[in-house]
């Protein structure tokens, strides 16, 4: 008797150790669904799968950072920018979709390769070289937008919209994503060298990875994945902003970490990553059906926030 | 050879230094006065519209307009006028980011014995010489009147950042002009003044309100965040209100999509308020506070607005 009891809750706290996050996040849903009745609705579910698309794209793309043990705070203005460049190069350029949305993609793309020679050739801190482009993406935002919103070609457009009533495109792209970012961390030569490279740099340059061109890859990556999610976000109301994903980088590593990842590095996987990103949508939709006080919802998320990363801590302590 | 390079440098210097001239000299009656503009944010169409109003009215009256951005943050802001007091500028525009936090910009202003013209939001403590402002209460409770005249019913309230003035203003204002009409506000919820969250936050709501009638939201960007939200259900049986009249959201209304606007005019903003500093900087009379128009912009009155 006292053996199967035994089983039974080490079988719940292995799963438990394995999957911290998706505990948390099981835990939220099911306090949402009592205290909100229209939150347990597909049409809900779906709503807050869209809503964490962005974030979820751009913690995808911090993913591959933090694994290696560096910091992108760059990933908001970068991804404002890409769908600022897209949004310009059709409405005033006068380009085809396409090419725009392409333009828009490439502009990720040299944005974190900048940050990536930054960090990997100019020995900058990684926080000092992705702190500098959050500011100068910003401000070419600005310079390319003049200020004012941008409309979107059709094709970034259909990015932000719906395949059916219940197959949102926003949905379909994170999915996508996050298995281009499983395959990516664990099937790939990249991929394990993150991991190398995150664990201990000096052991992995030693044993003969090219950090410095390794450092550059993660960095166009997720400069990469900004623009995407910086499309995504742009398609959702066909229209760039200036101020969009203003402070964004702060919801893709707060994702990451709630993930299990760790900031020091070597640690991190792209289920958490996905699990940490829908705890934080899943808690701003919770928040609005329960009509919390605004002044008491930043404190809750960060409480939440705080609470997720305390009980992985944990968790490997007791191991 | 290298004498040819030197010659073409020296002349480029000279036609950039001629250009540079060109544009700081300044024709006109203004002489050499420099006004300088805290603005409170660049991130926003409504701000920048402010900005060229004010650069368009420095132009006529030739005087030189220098402009900081504090992004949205006060003490940033503090900074920026300070650093005007000591270049010595005629007079400081302040747009605050945050009217209860400016009294520090004002006392610098006051010591350094520049006069201080506040735009668009009020400087709480401090002298100021003018104040050029559109009456954000007053432009709440027009907003509420619209909405009620447009539908009665449950409507949403999609509030801006928590704390900043405007929209502690607007929610005011919204709020008392409420019993006016048949509405009756079954949600409010921030959304930051943003697009995006207007959105999502829309979307969240119409979960737990699925037969709500109309939306009130303190700006136009979390306006249209909520049309994209309500989809075909905007301005059929959901009327959205908005604030501030942007270009976007003007469009929104000749689309038929939005309701209703309260328009301020931030042009018309910038331009009193360079107006009002020009005189302050040459120790004219000044206008104590300059009241300019906030205005329900409907379908009908649209061509008003559009330029």
């Amino acid at each position: 008797m006292s053996s199967t009891v035994d089983g039974r809750t080490a079988f719940a706290r292995r799963a438990l150790a394995d999957n911290g996050a998706l505990a948390g996040l099981l835990l939220l849903v099911v306090a949402l669904s009592v205290l909100a009745p229209s939150f347990l609705s597909t049409q809900n579910l779906l709503n807050v799968g869209v809503q964490a698309a962005v974030v979820a794209v751009l913690a995808f793309g911090s993913t591959y950072v933090i694994v290696s043990g560096g910091i992108d705070l760059s990933v908001g203005s970068v991804a404002a920018l890409s769908a600022m460049v897209g949004a310009w190069s059709s409405a005033e350029a006068g380009l085809p979709g396409p090419v725009a949305l392409l333009l828009g993609l490439l502009t990720g793309v040299v944005a974190g390769l900048v940050n990536g020679t930054l960090v990997a050739y100019g020995k900058l801190p990684a926080f000092i070289a992705t702190l500098a482009m959050l500011s100068v993406a910003r401000g070419l935002t600005l310079v390319v937008s003049q200020g004012s919103p941008l409309t979107t070609p059709d094709v970034v457009s259909f990015l932000g919209s719906n395949l059916t009533p219940f197959l949102p495109v926003p949905l379909l792209v994170m999915l996508l994503f996050f298995g281009i970012t499983g395959f990516v961390l664990s099937r790939t030569y990249s991929g394990r060298a993150m991991y190398a490279i995150g664990g201990n740099e000096e052991a992995a340059r030693l044993s003969g990875i090219d950090t410095k061109r390794q450092k550059l890859v993660v960095y166009a990556l997720s400069g990469l994945f900004a623009a995407v999610a910086g499309m995504l976000l742009a398609g959702r109301l066909s229209s760039a902003g200036p101020q969009a994903a203003v402070g964004y980088e702060l919801d893709a590593i707060a994702a990451v970490v709630i993930g299990g990842a760790s900031l020091s590095g070597g640690v991190g996987r792209a289920t958490g990553t996905l699990v940490g990103a829908l705890v934080l949508a899943v808690l701003r939709n919770g928040l609005n059906q329960l009509q919390v006080s605004p002044f008491w919802q930043q404190v809750v998320i960060g409480a939440v926030i705080a609470l997720a990363v305390l009980l992985d801590t944990l968790r490997r302590r007791t191991r | 050879m290298k004498l040819r390079g030197v010659a073409a440098l020296s002349a480029l210097a000279l036609a950039l230094t001629a250009c540079g001239s060109g544009t700081t000299t300044t024709g006109g009656g203004g002489g050499d006065i420099t006004i300088g503009l805290a603005i409170s944010t660049l991130d926003n169409p409504y701000f920048v519209a402010l900005k060229e109003g004010a650069e368009k009215a420095a132009a006529e009256l030739g005087v030189k307009l220098t402009v900081a951005d504090a992004q949205n943050d006060a003490t940033n802001q503090v900074n920026q006028v300070q650093t005007f007091t000591t270049q010595g500028v005629g007079a400081i525009i302040i747009n605050p980011v945050d009217s209860k936090q400016a009294s520090p910009a004002a006392k610098a202003a006051e010591n350094a014995s520049i006069p201080l013209v506040a735009v668009d939001r009020s400087v709480d403590e401090g002298k100021v010489a003018s104040e050029v402002a559109s009456d954000n209460v007053q432009g709440g409770t027009l907003a509420a009147i619209e909405l009620g005249r447009a539908v009665s019913g449950d409507v949403v309230h999609l509030q801006g950042i928590p704390g900043a003035s405007a929209a502690r203003d607007r929610g005011r204002g919204f709020e008392e002009g409420l019993n006016s009409g048949g509405i009756k506000v079954v949600a409010s919820q921030p959304a930051d003044f943003n697009r995006a969250k207007g959105l999502d936050v829309m979307t969240n709501l119409l979960q737990a309100n699925p037969n709500i009638k109309g939306v009130f939201a303190d700006n136009d960007e979390m306006a249209l965040g909520a049309i994209k939200a309500l989809g075909d259900r905007a301005g059929k049986d959901v009327q959205v209100v908005g604030f501030d009249g942007t270009p976007d959201g003007l469009q929104a209304i000749e689309d038929g999509v939005m309701a209703a606007t309260i328009a301020q005019q931030p042009d018309v903003l910038g331009r009193k308020a360079v107006e009002q500093a020009v005189k302050a900087a040459k120790k004219e009379v000044v206008q104590g506070v300059v009241d300019v128009e906030v205005k329900v912009v409907t379908k009908k009155n649209l061509a008003e607005f559009k330029k």
